[in-house]
């Protein structure tokens, strides 16, 4: 179970976005690391098969993506880097329609909507407008929405940009959580280092090609640097921020 | 399976309907606009413009009378393409994005914004009915029963020209264009204002650009179904429309090249 790229390339224009990006990501929390303009959101983009992809090949779960893109829609779940909530709708609302759009009966999305939301601490704020949320409480209700229909594979683009500390270190420890508890694939994708562990799968990106992908604490090993952040500017680059 | 798809229809239809009632003011300009035609505009011209006796009337007519299918038509419009901005908003808000990632079919989907469009101007149009009573306009109990499939399929329509166009538009503020260019030609070139035979002798061009004009049909399929009446022609028009715009709305939301959905 998880998500393998063979050769996924694409460009806009005459721009590449991604180069030839063979990815092989398994079970567990996944790091997807790169500065912005790496082509971290194109990759989402492919693999949430909002942009068809035009090389190489997409396969999640054992599924190819271009043939079997209804099953894996319904075995996925996305937070996007920017909101996607509608802000005129309550927290409810948001969710319920999402799980219609899954062909989720109410009743039984509702249950999974409170069970969810008890462990973001979000319950009392059920029938409030989006609007009237803050940043943190709407990226907690975005997470809620990709785990209504229980998806095996979790992708969050920059989940946490924009959040006090609280927020994020409640958001990433509840995804760790989840990640070890229900054996889910998740891509975290991010440019922020603090936001990876020794144990976790690591991807560094740079201008559309994969720069290094291994545990972390072995590639820290590999490149004879101390931590994340040595790794992290020497594969791409920024020796001058060393 | 069928569950599926039945909840995820009463999901949209919900969303669109919520969405709807919690913008008031939407409601609101709906019915005031063409209630200010009817009882300001129609009032002015009543005097100024004769309107001889035409199917599907059986004998004179007063103005409003003539110009109630015409408003009704207007109020579709104008939700099928408020519909359409609400697609532009979704899609530059990136709530879009929710709708595109479904695992049910895309054209079912929007076959469940159309249908929720539809619904949405139904009520709006049966609002609207009910207070054109009130200047003395009289539509029969029949001329509801029949008017109401007539204007599910303006709506379908609109709709889907709606969607259309929200796929083309790029940028909410490109908006007033389709204001200027679509539902004020779409408008005023048709049967809605004014008999086509009294467009013919003041321009033969405008007249051919009114013949044109699927609008036109939309407006007189819904003028004979308030007679309880088939217009076979404009049914057929409007039936024609509805596919061809809502196959190029359905290829319009396919995954493209780009990832600015």
């Amino acid at each position: 179970m998880g998500i393998i790229t063979n050769n996924l390339s694409f460009s806009y224009g005459k721009r590449t976005a991604l180069n030839k990006v063979n990815l092989t990501l398994t079970t567990g929390f996944n790091v997807l690391l790169g500065p912005n303009g790496a082509g971290k959101s194109t990759l989402f983009s492919l693999l949430t098969g909002l942009t068809q992809t035009t090389q190489g090949t997409i396969e999640i779960n054992g599924d190819n993506l271009k043939n079997q893109q209804s099953k894996i829609m319904s075995q996925m779940g996305v937070v996007f880097q920017q909101s996607t909530l509608d802000l005129d709708l309550s927290v409810k609302q948001n969710l319920l329609y999402y799980a219609a759009l899954h062909g989720i009966a109410p009743k039984k999305a509702l249950i999974n909507i409170e069970i969810i939301l008890s462990q973001l601490s979000l319950t009392e704020r059920l029938h409030d407008k989006v609007r009237t949320l803050n940043g943190g409480h709407r990226r907690r209700v975005e997470i809620a929405r990709a785990l209504i229909h229980q998806p095996k594979v979790l992708l969050l683009d920059e989940a946490t940009v924009g959040l006090d500390v609280d927020s994020r270190l409640l958001i990433i420890s509840y995804v760790r959580n989840l990640c070890e508890q229900r054996g889910i694939c998740v891509l975290w994708a991010s440019h922020l280092m603090d936001e990876v562990k020794p144990s976790d799968q690591l991807i560094i990106i740079n201008q559309g090609e994969i720069q290094a992908q291994a545990q972390s604490s072995d590639l820290c090993k590999q490149y004879k640097v101390e931590d994340i952040y040595q790794l992290y500017f020497a594969l791409t680059c920024n020796a001058e921020a060393l | 399976m069928i569950n599926q798809y039945f909840y995820c229809f009463l999901g949209i239809i919900k969303r669109e309907t919520s969405r709807f009632f919690q913008q008031r003011s939407r409601l609101f300009s709906a019915l005031v606009r063409p209630l200010l035609w009817l009882i300001v505009f129609a009032a002015g011209f009543r005097a100024a413009l004769g309107v001889s006796i035409m199917e599907p009337y059986g004998t004179y007519i007063t103005y409003q009378e003539y110009i109630i299918p015409g408003l009704c038509c207007m109020i579709v419009l104008f939700n099928g393409m408020q519909s359409s901005l609400s697609m532009v908003y979704d899609r530059e808000m990136g709530s879009m994005k929710v709708l595109l990632m479904s695992p049910l079919p895309m054209p079912f989907l929007l076959c469940c914004k159309l249908t929720a469009i539809a619904f949405l101007s139904l009520m709006q149009v049966t609002i609207f009915l009910l207070c054109a009573q009130l200047v003395d306009v009289d539509i029969s109990l029949l001329g509801y029963l029949t008017a109401a499939p007539a204007v599910f399929m303006i709506a379908f329509f609109l709709g889907a020209l709606g969607l259309l166009l929200s796929s083309l538009i790029k940028q909410l503020e490109n908006f007033a264009g389709v204001m200027n260019f679509v539902i004020f030609p779409m408008f005023f070139l048709s049967s809605a204002l004014y008999p086509l035979w009294k467009m013919q002798e003041a321009s033969i061009w405008l007249y051919w650009l009114c013949q044109y004009n699927p609008f036109t049909y939309c407006v007189e399929l819904l003028r004979f179904a308030l007679f309880g009446q088939l217009h076979l022609t404009a049914f057929t028009v409007v039936i024609a429309a509805t596919l061809i715009s809502a196959t190029f709305a359905l290829f319009s939301f396919s995954p493209k090249f780009s990832p600015q959905r």
